[in-house]
């Protein structure tokens, strides 16, 4: 796909939270929609996945550590084909398949179980591992908030991977700035994040914006061309990219758009279509 | 009378995983810097390539082999008890319970037998902790012969398990050309009228022992050696206590959580029956050497002996 059509689908993905997000009631869309573009990304143009057949055992791997971010991996695979678009209507709901945090039982394309800060990137490294130790060739790659980093695992795992020299993972950092009790620098800065990663043994790409595709599309061109290290992007994003009461807002982390707010953000997002 | 053979559970785990080793290639075992007590050592230098140590840090521990189980492998991963069902209890709820992953959870030095280690040390809340994760099979083997059973099992059962393994060698009892594991079925061990002996782990061999000194004094006791404390056998515990009317649970665990209290859940709804539970009371553990530390709890042949004349004499 070239840039302006990945775009065009990364403005679909982000509608497609808004519609989720209002249709539950709760959710979280700021840190679905500052993810949207990389999720876009992965999906459409990097990731060898099959929406015919979500388990095929080749697939690339893909890990939502920020697991709270569903919303935006939901309308992801709904739009790649991995299930109806208005299964997204039902996030959240008795019944639905589309639960609050990703489970890969109940959710097709779905490659783990995440939710619970921290554990994601750890199995990541597990996916990873057993691609080399099976020699399969296939590639994991890992969401984590920037808030999430303030877990110790991430850093266990980190290490891991960097010992083991895990060349195909690659863990990119939604760096928005902001989380539920406020800025990460007000509440236990995790800064400077691209130095961990590094002292970790982790090949950093510093991704200037995250919300842009032609920036993504180079940032993960580099990391495919990395050998001998995992790879881990630090993007810089804007939490609730797209929408424009909710740019920057910390209040939008964990709620949904009442419907006024629901009308107002889906009009906007019409017109960048 | 030729000197019963003893040997650690944690030592058959270890054994089995090499054996398991040479007839599959699909697993992988990990460890937490632990490898030398928990035995995982053995497969790791039988099977260098299929072994790894993710160091002191069993929260990664579990999600790693979570990770490795969800690419349809299975992954044996192993620490004390006190670490892997302690430290990484939600790793293990929320990345290997709730999606069901084939990760085998091989924990070694359960309960008061850690001995001089003491009480950091001496997990007595495990089973507690494990049967209440959805979907947990928990399996806590009684000697050597189950043991090495009870990880094939794990091997090849479909789902999470936690094996609560020892570090203290205990008598070998168990005839491994009879001895059959069935996942979820309770073995009697010994038939009798007036009280069910209902244990688990290292207890068994104190419940046949009580049941013996017993029997010197008319009591007829049944013993039930409860291997998988979940899914519990709920139809031969019922069974039993319908029988001989009263039962005592035996459990190097506290009394809060464990066997004692999955019989209870059963007797409860099944045949309400006086019950006296053998066990850790509401404390942590001491150091000391194991034996006289299970002596000093009531968690020996003598201290069930005495909860069974306990119950008796309520009649």
């Amino acid at each position: 796909m070239t840039d302006d059509e990945l775009r065009h689908v990364a403005n679909e993905v982000r509608k497609g939270v808004i519609v989720g997000t209002h249709a539950a009631k709760s959710g979280h869309p700021g840190g679905s929609l500052s993810a949207a573009d990389i999720l876009t990304y992965l999906y459409f143009e990097e990731m060898n996945v099959n929406p015919k057949d979500p388990g095929w055992d080749k697939r690339d791997r893909f890990v939502l550590s920020k697991g709270h971010a569903a919303p935006a991996l939901y309308s992801a695979l709904a739009l790649r084909g991995f299930f109806p678009v208005e299964e997204l209507e039902t996030l959240r709901h008795i019944g639905s398949r589309l639960q609050g945090h990703p489970n890969m039982l109940d959710t097709p394309g779905v490659d783990m179980t995440t939710g619970s800060l921290g554990q994601g990137v750890s199995a990541a490294v597990g996916m990873a591992l057993a691609s080399k130790h099976w020699d399969e060739g296939w590639r994991t790659y890992c969401l984590l908030g920037d808030g999430e980093i303030e877990e110790g695992q991430v850093w266990e795992a980190a290490m891991f991977a960097g010992n083991h020299q895990l060349d195909n993972l690659v863990v990119v950092v939604d760096h928005n700035g902001l989380q539920i009790d406020g800025t990460i620098e007000e509440v236990n800065s995790a800064m400077p994040i691209a130095d961990k990663f590094a002292a970790f043994g982790f090949h950093v790409i510093e991704l200037a914006d995250g919300n842009d595709m032609t920036q993504i599309r180079e940032a993960f061109g580099a990391a495919r061309k990395v050998t001998g290290k995992p790879v881990a992007i630090v993007a810089e994003t804007v939490k609730g990219k797209g929408v424009s009461f909710m740019e920057g807002q910390v209040d939008w982390h964990g709620k949904g758009p009442d419907d006024g707010q629901f009308e107002q953000a889906m009009a906007e997002l019409s017109r960048e279509a | 009378m030729a000197e019963t053979k003893k040997i650690a559970t944690r030592v058959s785990y270890g054994e089995t995983l090499v054996e398991l080793g040479a007839e599959h290639d699909d697993f992988v075992v990990l460890d937490a810097d632990l490898a030398a007590s928990t035995q995982t050592g053995r497969f790791k230098d039988a099977y260098p390539d299929r072994f790894f140590d993710v160091g002191i840090a069993e929260q990664n521990l579990m999600s790693i082999a979570a990770g490795i189980a969800a690419t349809g492998r299975v992954a044996f991963a192993s620490s004390f008890a006190m670490f892997a069902a302690g430290r990484a209890y939600e790793q293990i709820r929320n990345s290997i319970g709730y999606p069901h992953l084939n990760v085998k959870i091989g924990a070694s030095h359960a309960g008061l037998s850690v001995g001089e280690d003491g009480a950091t040390h001496q997990c007595n809340e495990d089973i507690a902790l494990m049967r209440t994760i959805p979907g947990m099979t928990v399996i806590v083997p009684c000697d050597d012969v189950e043991a090495r059973a009870a990880t094939r099992a794990a091997y090849e059962f479909d789902g999470p398990v936690y094996l609560r393994l020892a570090r203290l060698a205990t008598p070998v009892f168990n005839d491994p050309e009879t001895y059959e594991f069935k996942l979820g079925k309770g073995i009697v061990m010994r038939e009798g009228t007036d009280v069910t002996v209902v244990a688990c782990g290292l207890m068994v061999q104190a419940a046949l022992e009580a049941a013996e000194r017993l029997a010197e004094k008319g009591v007829s006791a049944e013993v039930i050696n409860i291997h998988t404390v979940k899914p519990i056998d709920t139809d031969l515990i019922a069974q039993s206590a319908a029988k001989t009317g009263r039962v005592v649970t035996c459990e190097e665990h506290s009394v809060i959580g464990g066997l004692g209290s999955a019989v209870c859940d059963v007797l409860a709804e099944r045949c309400p029956v006086p019950v006296r539970k053998v066990g850790v009371e509401d404390v942590y553990g001491v150091s000391g050497p194991a034996l006289d530390l299970l002596h000093n709890y009531g968690l020996d042949a003598e201290g069930i002996a005495a909860a069974v004349e306990e119950l008796l004499a309520r009649d």
